[in-house]
């Protein structure tokens, strides 16, 4: 008897809500599968397509914007022994769903704790509010490859920006699982781009990008610094956030501020 | 009609013409010395090198100040560690706030000395000195004095402990003013304070010494020392520093933040601008010229918020440019020392240099300049204010910083087309739009990627409204609660 021979998976890219393989025709053996190996040109794509998608995204209802996260991690939840196998198990998966849980509440609170109204001396109302900083790079740390992604990841969306993230290097199979799950969720497609590959060569290009507005440089091990002074050529905020951690001001991170006079008159 | 001729014979003789009588502020309220040191550790150091600060309304030379060596910041530096770990960062945060109210009501008691002597330096009108620098300066120090022991309740479930050590560098825009946005906040968090005044302002922060003294603010706390960029590149490369705030051009704001790279110190940057001022075909247009006007001729235009480009609506191009080149031929240029100065003189020759040169290509590149006639002085440094019109997109003078006196006009015809062109700048610090439509303010308020939005107002602040910009405009926030975080790290 000839038992069924499975069908297995092409491990892609995820940009622009596609799963394009890299344009380089590249690919590296990482769990003891073969993982598109990303190019400087899959880099510009992904921003280009971030870049296209953020204002769509941060325009959203604060509610809308909170569900569809809530929907991410009932996708999630739904595959959650697959997830399991890709990473350090299901603590972990569970923590990545909780978490998504937790920011995805945050969508329609933060300029209530982030922001404020000003008494200035003067007849004007004036507030301020937090944005989002646009398109942010995210380098995830590479381990734990599900979790750290998500923590990383996270923050970034819930407050209205796009994001390209370089997955764990060594372990990225959990970031294409994650894709698919972040493919069926509603999440407009662009405002999540993640990208396989290796970090020195990724890494780099991002931090020197001049469209992409914050670097968040955690998973970044020894490039940080080199990162952070290429970050420099447009002024990027640099993020150096915890691998697990879990709090509003990881959001702020990647927020501005917008304080506006508005006149009071009769 | 008896009572109308007998007033009539009272009424003075109509004057042969209404020119302005000079109106000079007296100048002894101010006593200079003749030579400054450098203010380290709550004692005047004798420096090694020494340079001469001048007038720039006249060039005349007003004090020898001294020029920071890396030797000079260290010893700065390490008084400002001492002062840290002796005692300022464990003092109470109720008596730190007394401290501050101190200096908020010594600044306010000696307003007038300090107005003087900032327009004396600096070459800013003494309207503006006395009536915007001084009273804001008082407010930011009184503002965060009440904030420094309350900093438990501005971060929900965070613990704020003060950074340590702050290196601060300043313009030479605002002296004073910028001195009170990075030592007010500084001090409220319990950090101590090594602070570069810009090279070609340093009295009104010298001055400042004396104040510190007057409030017995304990010696080491604030610092200053004096000098040029190479005092600047010592302070931000001193590895005793824990936070460095740095407020000017965006192409040093650049080279600092690559020299920070690696270093783990705290950064925060408030860099140039090229703000849209945005004006409405339905806005109340006399209102709209003084704001305009305010926009990019308060303080010579040397604002990093100057509302620089102007977008006028299509539909009221011409009767909006005509009445601002009228209310251009009232603008008095002169003396800044006089009470009837509306522009006064640029701060330095390098900066003069930079502004002719940016007209000059804004002349070659084709557009068409104005400039109302004005008798400008023969000594010092001055430019008269100018309109630049058919304007394009592309021309050096609407995508440059230029820093000066002068506007460049263009126009749109919907709000998408004004978003749009406003938001076309690597900047993003300030805005304003002009409109009686509150919802319409609302709507561009939101699409404008700019920190500050001014809706019928520009170049307003004010200590408790948070200050700072987009992309390359830099990043962090002066004033109001989020001014605090910057001086914070937190324990979690």
């Amino acid at each position: 008897m000839t038992e069924r021979l499975p069908v297995k998976k092409t491990y892609k890219l995820y940009i622009g809500g596609a799963f394009p393989r890299s344009e380089s025709g590249r690919t590296y053996e990482a769990e003891g599968q073969n993982v598109a190996r990303a190019s400087r040109k899959d880099v510009r794509d992904a921003v280009r397509a971030a870049r296209a998608a953020q204002p769509g995204w941060a325009a959203a209802t604060a509610y809308n914007r909170g569900q569809v996260l809530y929907r991410l991690a009932e996708m999630i939840e739904a595959r959650l022994p697959e997830f399991a196998e890709l990473c350090g198990g299901r603590d972990e998966v569970e923590r990545a769903i909780d978490r998504i849980v937790w920011y995805a509440g945050w969508a329609d609170k933060l300029p209530q704790v982030l922001g404020g109204s000003n008494p200035v001396a003067g007849p004007y109302f004036n507030f301020t509010v937090p944005e989002p900083t646009g398109v942010v790079a995210v380098l995830a740390p590479d381990d734990p490859p599900l979790l750290g992604l998500v923590t990383r990841v996270l923050p970034a969306v819930v407050g209205g920006n796009a994001v390209v993230a370089v997955a764990s290097e060594s372990r990225p199979l959990a970031a294409v699982e994650l894709a698919e799950a972040l493919a069926t969720s509603d999440l407009p497609g662009g405002v999540v781009n993640l990208l396989t590959g290796f970090r020195t060569e990724l890494a780099p290009v991002l931090a020197s990008h001049m469209d992409v507005n914050a670097i968040d440089v955690t998973g970044a091990d020894g490039l940080a610094s080199d990162l952070e002074r290429l970050a420099a050529d447009n002024v990027k905020r640099v993020v150096h956030g915890r691998a697990d951690a879990q709090s509003p001001w990881e959001i702020a991170s990647f927020l501005e501020l917008k304080t506006v006079w508005h006149p009071m008159g009769r | 009609m008896a009572e109308l001729d007998r007033s009539g014979e009272r009424a003075p003789a109509p004057p042969a013409d209404w020119t302005y009588a000079p109106a000079p502020e007296s100048r002894d309220v101010v006593r200079l010395r003749d030579r400054y040191g450098l203010y380290v550790g709550g004692e005047w150091l004798e420096p090694a090198e020494t340079y001469q600060t001048i007038s720039p309304a006249s060039e005349e030379p007003l004090a020898v100040v001294g020029q920071a060596t890396a030797a000079d910041v260290d010893h700065a530096v390490g008084a400002a560690r001492a002062a840290f770990a002796d005692g300022w960062s464990s003092l109470p945060g109720s008596e730190r706030a007394k401290y501050l109210f101190r200096i908020a009501r010594i600044l306010q008691e000696r307003a007038r000395e300090f107005a003087v002597l900032e327009s004396l330096n600096g070459g800013k009108p003494i309207k503006e000195s006395r009536d915007v620098d001084l009273p804001l300066a008082a407010a930011h120090f009184f503002y965060y004095a009440g904030w420094a022991d309350k900093l438990e309740y501005a971060f929900p479930n965070r613990r704020p402990r003060p950074v340590g050590v702050a290196g601060q560098i300043i313009p030479w825009n605002f002296p004073l003013l910028m001195l009170a946005w990075k030592i007010a906040p500084a001090l409220a968090c319990g950090n101590t304070v090594v602070l570069k005044p810009a090279e070609t302002t340093p009295l009104t922060a010298l001055l400042f010494c004396d104040v510190l003294r007057q409030a017995e603010l304990p010696p080491g706390v604030v610092n200053i020392v004096t000098g040029d960029g190479r005092t600047g590149a010592a302070l931000v490369e001193h590895d005793g520093v824990d936070k460095i705030a740095f407020t000017g051009s965006t192409e040093v704001g650049k080279a600092i933040q690559r020299r920070l790279a690696g270093s783990g110190k705290k950064l925060t940057l408030e860099l140039g601008g090229k703000a849209a001022n945005i004006v409405f075909d339905d806005c109340a247009l006399d209102q709209a010229v003084e704001g305009i006007v305010n926009g990019i001729y308060f303080n010579q235009g040397h604002v990093c918020c100057a509302g620089s480009r102007l977008l006028v609506q299509e539909s009221i191009y011409e009767p909006l440019v005509d009445k601002l080149k009228r209310r251009l031929e009232t603008l008095r240029v002169g003396d800044p020392l006089d009470k009837n100065t509306d522009v006064g003189a640029i701060n330095s020759a390098t900066q003069l240099e930079k502004i002719r040169e940016l007209v000059e290509s804004g002349q070659e590149e084709g557009a068409e300049i104005y400039q109302p006639p004005c008798r400008l002085p023969e000594k010092g440094y001055w430019f008269a204010p100018t309109v630049f019109t058919n304007v394009a997109q592309s021309y050096r003078i609407a995508q440059e910083e230029i820093f000066g006196p002068v506007l460049s006009v263009l126009t749109f015809r919907t709000p998408d087309e004004a978003v749009e062109k406003a938001n076309n700048t690597p900047y993003g610090l300030s805005a304003g739009v002009w409109t009686e439509k509150g919802s319409r303010i609302l709507w561009m308020a939101q699409r404008l990627r700019a920190g500050v939005v001014w809706a019928n107002t520009f170049n307003r602040f004010d200590p408790t409204s948070p200050f700072g910009g987009y992309k390359e405009s830099g990043f962090g926030r002066e004033g109001g609660l989020h001014g605090l975080e910057p001086y914070l790290r937190f324990d979690e």
